[in-house]
């Protein structure tokens, strides 16, 4: 693969309702602070990829709407409906194609303005499931019962994902719920659809972040820390929740791996030193991290308990806190992988884990995470 | 300018996005539909080559590519294969919680079924047990002819 970097990073605070902004607001600010980052104007960008969902939006066509915002005025701008792991891919994949040598992702969304259970819920097949009403919760709660049912994984051990997550969003200005929690308080939190539990659920967020993509020559001219693209993989499973054997994360096995053989990966536990994964609810850390291959299948639960996955841990995940500390959907993936450069770049502040020379950024599509994708960065 | 909206109170425009909608269901559709509505019987499709039997049905196998047309009448008795029980309240949930959603395997099918479980205690519903569906009384070829399913007893 052609050497490609990130050489601009830019994010919101992430917060629970951001009354006084639009979503184009959001856009404008992670777009001005991605530029002023990589040290450039918009006059330098040659392509522009947002992400943009019309439902969480509530109008169509959404993508228009943060063209001012995001500089597109007689630029080449395209879409990605879906988390911004997958928008940067699309991205990515222009830079690689040889037309287009800096492109700016962006990618928002508001959760506070409309109904999350009902938008989620438009997600499922209109015919056969959406009736049902069904939603992000609930298919994920049918997920996790599975799962845990299947390896043993035990309600305290999500709960500590939790307590971890929410501890280490402390480190973070940019998240939106960091709190000192005992495992007993997620345990006695109020029940949602069993065995989740509020403080196992992401919170309502609104937020945008974006990100520069650009080949090794803009790369090199611009940056003084460019974060160089080693390696991305991703997959998708069956749509239909029934299809798939939900206690298993094939989709995602299949992109680590892929993602794992660009970059030279052989023992990922051992050669990566950080990992922001999508934890839209605290036993998909655990999920992951066996899809990742961090630990065997059904261990996920055991890895949180030995500690490692702390921040001063042998394979700290999610020092920013996760989503669990805060999801603007869409933008979730996008911020894993800015905090995935801050990491790798040694500018993460507080939250910062030393030494970082291979980071790990992860985020999902569709229900209960039926497509993954993988990006691993380094220096 | 956001000096200035920390003095007044920023405003909101209240509205909602609301779209009739008439989703044609194809001839799969209709044929599991139809067969749900007149004879309370359910349909799969099923692939000859990976010999997986499809609920709700397809028109194309998810693994192999291939189109098709062998319907097969699965159920109505299945066996639960996870389930959640819910303890809030979204406009869109047909039932007041708290109540049960789980994933169904009817015999001789394949893949799950998602739908609503009743007429059993929280507490007695159990991974692995069997169960049958209860149809509507008047049908009107929708899923929710079938209102949920049961333990069989």
């Amino acid at each position: 693969m052609e050497r490609t970097a990130i050489i601009g990073i830019g994010m919101t605070k992430q917060e629970r309702r951001k009354e006084s902004e639009t979503f184009s607001d959001m856009v404008f600010e992670a777009v001005t602070k991605a530029l002023n980052d990589a040290e450039m104007t918009i006059k330098d960008i040659d392509n522009i990829v947002t992400g943009c969902n019309d439902f969480w939006d509530g109008r169509t066509i959404s993508s228009m709407a943060v063209g001012d915002a995001s500089g597109a005025w007689d630029k080449n701008i395209s879409c990605v409906e879906g988390d911004g792991t997958f928008v940067a891919l699309y991205g990515l994949t222009r830079i690689l194609s040889g037309s287009y040598r800096a492109t700016l992702i962006t990618a928002h969304s508001k959760g506070s303005e409309s109904i999350s259970s009902l938008i989620t819920n438009a997600m499922f097949d209109p015919i056969y499931t959406r009736p049902l009403g069904l939603d992000a919760i609930t298919s994920s709660a049918l997920q996790a019962k599975c799962y845990m049912d299947k390896y043993g994984i035990t309600e305290e051990q999500c709960a500590m994902v939790s307590v971890k997550n929410h501890r280490n969003a402390k480190n973070n200005p940019y998240s939106q719920l960091p709190m000192d929690l005992s495992v007993k308080d997620v345990l006695n939190s109020r029940r949602l659809a069993d065995p989740i539990k509020l403080l196992d659920a992401s919170p309502i967020t609104d937020g945008a972040c974006a990100i520069i993509l650009a080949d090794e020559g803009m790369a090199k001219r611009f940056s003084k820390h460019p974060v160089w693209i080693r390696g991305v993989g991703f997959c998708a499973d069956a749509y239909h929740l029934g299809d798939r054997d939900l206690a298993e994360c094939k989709s995602l096995e299949k992109a680590a791996k892929t993602a794992y053989r660009m970059a030279g990966i052989e023992n990922p536990f051992k050669e990566i030193d950080v990992a922001e994964i999508y934890d839209a609810f605290s036993y998909q850390e655990l999920m992951w991290s066996e899809g990742l291959g961090f630990c065997e299948k059904g261990e996920g639960g055991k890895l949180v308990e030995s500690g490692k996955t702390e921040m001063g841990g042998s394979m700290p995940i999610n020092p920013s806190g996760g989503c669990l500390s805060a999801h603007a959907v869409i933008a979730a993936g996008l911020i894993r992988i800015a905090e995935a450069v801050l990491q790798v770049r040694g500018g993460a502040g507080k939250r910062q884990i030393p030494d970082v020379k291979t980071g790990l950024a992860h985020g999902i599509n569709g229900p209960c995470g039926q497509s993954h994708c993988v990006w691993i960065l380094g220096e | 300018m956001n000096k200035w909206l920390e003095t007044v109170e920023p405003l909101v425009y209240e509205s909602r996005i609301k779209v009739p909608y008439t989703w044609s269901v194809g001839e799969v559709g209709s044929r599991f539909l139809i067969e749900l509505r007149d004879h309370k019987k359910i349909y799969g499709t099923r692939c000859p080559k990976c010999n997986i039997v499809y609920l709700p049905p397809r028109k194309t196998c998810s693994q192999c590519f291939f189109n098709l047309d062998e319907w097969v009448e699965v159920g109505p008795q299945g066996t639960l294969i996870t389930y959640t029980l819910v303890h809030y309240e979204s406009s869109m949930m047909p039932m007041k919680s708290p109540f049960a959603y789980g994933i169904i395997l009817l015999d001789k099918a394949n893949t799950g079924l998602v739908h609503l479980l009743d007429e059993v205690k929280s507490e007695e519903i159990k991974t692995g047990m069997r169960v049958e569906p209860v149809f509507k009384d008047e049908r009107t070829g929708d899923i929710m002819d079938i209102r949920y399913f049961r333990p069989v007893r």
